[in-house]
């Protein structure tokens, strides 16, 4: 299959979160994006540069929250979370690569609350993929796509941004 | 106990199959990757502490039992508040005043201990040797930490000495580090040299009078220095060492003052190390016996930034230790 392109993506996102920012009300002055690590901080990027936020991007590394701890143990690389202003009573878009099962957004919600009490947390996600273990959805998504069992997409970047397929069969060699 | 056998051979029981740290008893055998990551972790722990919320979810319904057969405050409060930070329930047994008193041997509490269902046991003891016993005791699953055994390690203490130098210095490769006073009754200085070396530190150096400098001191990977001017010229890190007057059995000092006098850190024999050299003391200090107040209160002191970097080091030790039993038991089955 044929990968969207990623400026392509970005524009329809930024357009989209324009939109939300006029439709919910949500405070421009204060609006600030959430990066995850990896994937999401580049998009995050891209869009905050896109939006000219007043407010600098936030990172989080949501490793110490992983749910997996009881299996893999704790995962190598883990980098500091970084959230250059004041959580309490701000409106926040967390911004990831790729949404699949949810629970990397159920980690990293845990986490913003341990650094306050947002007014609002919108999602925007570059990809949209099946396979939800959790009620969790995205406000603003580039691209919802299907695919083949088995099958997943990968971002690389940050310079330039790019989407793979990658599949099973090619992860086991 | 028997706690003769060669505490060096430990390296393998401290990994996993797959290399990861399921138990941390000595900085010796360790690779250098897996001291880094240490350090890498800590700083991510480090990050944490700007939240509101000061906890991770890692050790949730965990818990981390504090056996200290020996006194400790700083080792206590640190490892305790890590673990708890962690989300750990944390046990503290001060064993010199518990069962052992009463006459329940070592492996008998051990036993209980796991039948509570302990996670990991972090433990200070002051025989040598004390923390691979333990671990050579102990079910699988659970996870030791030496916080100190006699006069043999230290590695906590040694890796968030590690850490201030990273997060001061940035990459070890250039430094000159020496390390002054008591080195023969430290197991800190005997972990610091061990992961300096293994972290590709330029040069590592001991200073001390040849009374408190242990004999094996030739084998040890660094510099020995008998004269204080010699031993800091140009040195980027001077690491003081308490002077351990409970453990001088002999005559192995004429007086303090005259220990002053010699190896004592001021701000005068701090002027021959280079100019914008740190000064590192692993606490609690004996002022006016090691190090002048002017000093270890000084803009060149790091011995605060010591302290909150054990509370990262050992919260990175205790999650990597337990992650790895825990991954070591899942892949089993």
């Amino acid at each position: 299959m044929t990968l969207p392109k990623i400026p392509a993506l970005l524009d329809g996102m930024v357009a989209d979160l324009e939109a939300a920012i006029d439709q919910r009300g949500l405070d421009r002055q204060r609006l600030a994006l959430v990066g995850i690590h990896t994937g999401g901080v580049w998009i995050a990027d891209a869009l905050h540069r896109r939006l000219a936020l007043p407010t600098p991007q936030g990172t989080l590394d949501i490793g110490f929250w992983r749910d997996d701890f009881g299996h893999q143990g704790l995962p190598e690389g883990i980098r500091t979370s970084h959230l250059p202003f004041d959580v309490e009573e701000r409106d926040l878009v967390l911004v990831d690569d790729v949404v699949m099962s949810g629970r990397t957004i159920r980690a990293a919600l845990n986490e913003l609350f341990d650094y306050g009490r947002p007014r609002r947390v919108l999602l925007a996600a570059l990809i949209s993929l099946p396979g939800r273990e959790l009620p969790i959805q995205p406000d603003i998504c580039g691209a919802r796509l299907e695919l083949a069992a088995g099958d997943r997409v990968k971002l690389s970047g940050p310079d330039p941004l790019a989407l793979s397929l990658v599949s099973r069969s090619q992860e086991s060699r | 106990m028997n706690v003769t056998s060669a505490p060096n051979a430990a390296s393998r029981v401290q990994l996993t199959a797959d290399g990861r740290l399921r138990h941390f008893l000595d900085i010796d055998g360790l690779p250098k990757a897996l001291l880094t990551e240490i350090l890498d972790t800590a700083d991510s722990f480090r990050g944490v502490q700007d939240a509101q919320v000061k906890k991770v979810p890692l050790l949730r319904g965990r818990t981390v039992a504090n056996l200290f057969f020996e006194n400790s405050t700083r080792t206590r409060a640190t490892f305790e508040l890590a673990a708890k930070r962690l989300s750990a329930d944390v046990l503290n047994l001060d064993i010199q005043t518990s069962s052992t008193a009463k006459g329940e041997t070592l492996l008998d509490t051990l036993q209980n201990l796991e039948a509570m269902q302990a996670d990991a046991f972090v433990v200070r003891h002051s025989d040598s040797g004390a923390a691979h016993f333990i671990a050579s005791q102990v079910t699988p699953n659970v996870a030791i930490i030496n916080a100190g055994d006699g006069r043999h390690a230290h590695p906590t203490q040694a890796m968030l000495d590690m850490l201030t130098i990273r997060r001061s210095k940035g990459a070890f490769e250039n430094l000159k580090v020496a390390i002054i006073g008591d080195i023969l009754h430290s197991r800190v200085a005997r972990s610091q040299v061990l992961a300096l070396n293994t972290l590709g530190a330029a040069e590592v150096r001991v200073i001390a009078p040849r009374t408190l400098m242990p004999v094996d001191v030739e084998d040890w990977r660094c510099r020995v220095f008998p004269r204080l001017e010699e031993g800091l010229q140009d040195v980027d890190v001077v690491i003081a060492l308490r002077l351990q007057k409970e453990r001088m059995d002999g005559a192995l000092l004429p007086s303090e003052s005259e220990f002053y006098r010699h190896y004592g850190l001021t701000q005068e024999s701090l002027a021959w190390a280079h100019p914008e050299a740190i000064v590192m003391h692993p606490g609690p200090i004996n002022r006016g016996v090691e190090i002048e107040s002017a000093v270890a209160d000084g803009p060149r002191a790091v011995i605060l930034d010591q302290v909150t970097n054990g509370i990262a080091v050992r919260m990175a030790v205790l999650s990597m230790a337990v992650g790895g039993q825990t991954r070591d038991r899942a892949r089993r089955g």
